[in-house]
């Protein structure tokens, strides 16, 4: 289908629980509200926790944030059935015309959940180093198959004894060329996410294109 | 020599189609009152969830397939059924909860059934164009921060996509009774850790009753205004008053 430029760009972020896909969408929002004009939409399992810490970040207007309960199936909400999310990303999109950038942030799910590209146009995935250095080489769909596969918490890898050398052999491996970013959120400022934020202004100026 | 066979309309596969769980179009985040019920101990084994089944069924099922044969069969207006669903649904946390179901089947409908009805439908309530204000008579609006979740009650919606589908009354009467339970049931099997197989068994040994509501909501469905059934579950309407001021909850309603 051909990219309709009168709509934002959607981007979904995704990953395990307590990867950072919070703190990333966070950190976008730090960086990137300056410029474009940013929506969120976010997956909690259980609360709407993530959108009230986003509201209380400060980073955006908190009428610009909404929450979608997804019934004990993060993944559906995001895949199989995406009508929630779609009528979340909708109403953000009228009620704020025009936007530039919608985020929807998954809940925090396992190695197999991708978003349907029914919903986003990109889509981006986060692990954390402290969840082994193994994981990249595990592979799953959300892994192997995003747009942008993010590493964060890079600053911890000495602690925990994770070796990104080896994290960045196999996500390259396994990713056949797509793009890994390492990074650690805990920059003041959300600066550590600013290689992010330059791939999202990139893939906004190809997708407008 | 020519088949005897009649052209094949899709009909009964469409209908199976529109019946499945897996049909994109929301159910999968709503419990149907199961979460309230569970959290607050009226439901908490096999027993109690097929209880709480059948009485969904008798309730709110026979409402919900009488509107959707009604609407299917387009034996009143579409605005004016709508009211009549405002009117048996004295929860406004469910009435909401039934319009942003029926806005999500609408959606899902008019893909896997593109059909000026159900455009005419949405255009109605404002989905096409949700920044447009309007008011829609016959039907009371939605509270004011609701107004961009504002689509047709959920047998309202229903009814219209199985006419798009091919079906027919006694079709979208099926549809609403069955998923009357399938939706909770399977809510039930998340809350409470239960067998699926075993709460699979409970919805089939409810499949006469399943029909027989179905039947009875065709029937009243097809006939006036005042024919329309109007029972009601006090305690779905008190839970779900109840589910909607929680500060963390799985499902929608």
């Amino acid at each position: 289908m051909p990219p309709d430029a009168s709509r934002p760009l959607r981007l979904g972020v995704g990953g395990p629980v307590g990867s950072g896909k919070t703190a990333l969408v966070a950190a976008l929002c730090r960086l990137l509200a300056g410029d474009l004009e940013v929506g969120v939409v976010t997956n909690d399992i259980y609360t709407t926790e993530d959108a009230d810490f986003l509201r209380q970040a400060g980073v955006l207007d908190p009428a610009r944030i909404a929450a979608v309960q997804t019934g004990c199936c993060p993944h559906t909400a995001i895949r199989d059935d995406i009508s929630a999310n779609l009528d979340a990303v909708e109403d953000l999109e009228s009620r704020f015309a025009p936007l530039d950038l919608m985020l929807v942030e998954s809940g925090g799910d396992n190695l197999t959940a991708t978003f349907s590209y029914g919903l986003v146009d990109r889509q981006v995935f986060v692990l954390d180093v402290a969840g082994g250095d193994k994981v990249p080489r595990k592979g799953g769909p959300g892994v192997t198959t995003c747009d942008l596969l993010v590493i964060n918490k890079t600053d911890l890898a000495p602690l925990v004894g994770a070796d990104l050398a080896v994290m960045a052999r196999d996500a390259e491996a396994v990713r056949q060329g797509r793009p890994v970013q390492f990074l650690s959120l805990r920059e003041p400022r959300g600066q550590g996410a600013a290689p992010v934020a330059d791939w999202v202004q990139a893939q906004l100026a190809d997708w407008r294109a | 020599m020519a088949s005897m066979a009649p052209p094949a309309t899709g009909a009964s596969a469409s209908l199976l189609l529109l019946g499945d769980g897996r049909l994109p179009a929301g159910g999968h985040a709503h419990s149907g009152g199961m979460e309230e019920a569970v959290r607050n101990g009226r439901v908490n084994d096999l027993g109690t969830v097929g209880e709480f089944l059948a009485g969904r069924l008798a309730t709110s099922g026979l409402v919900a397939a009488a509107l959707a044969a009604a609407a299917c069969e387009m034996q009143h207006p579409l605005v004016l059924l709508d009211g009549e669903a405002d009117a048996r649904t004295a929860s406004p946390a469910l009435r909401a909860a039934s319009r942003r179901q029926g806005r999500q089947l609408l959606r899902a409908g008019a893909a896997l059934w593109p059909a000026a009805a159900l455009d005419e439908l949405a255009g109605l309530y404002h989905l096409a164009h949700p920044t447009r204000s309007g008011h829609v008579s016959g039907g009371q609006g939605p509270p004011k921060r609701d107004r961009f979740a504002w689509g047709p009650h959920h047998p309202v919606a229903l009814g219209a996509v199985a006419r798009a589908a091919g079906l027919d009354g006694p079709g979208a009467a099926l549809v609403a009774a069955s998923w009357s339970v399938t939706g909770p049931a399977s809510a039930a099997v998340r809350l409470l850790s239960l067998d699926p197989l075993a709460v699979h068994a409970l919805v089939a040994r409810l499949a006469p009753s399943i029909d027989e509501v179905a039947a009875e909501g065709a029937l009243a469905g097809g006939g006036a205004f005042e024919d329309l059934p109007c029972a009601a579950a006090p305690l779905l309407d008190v839970g779900a008053e109840r589910h909607a001021t929680w500060e963390a909850r799985l499902f929608a309603s």
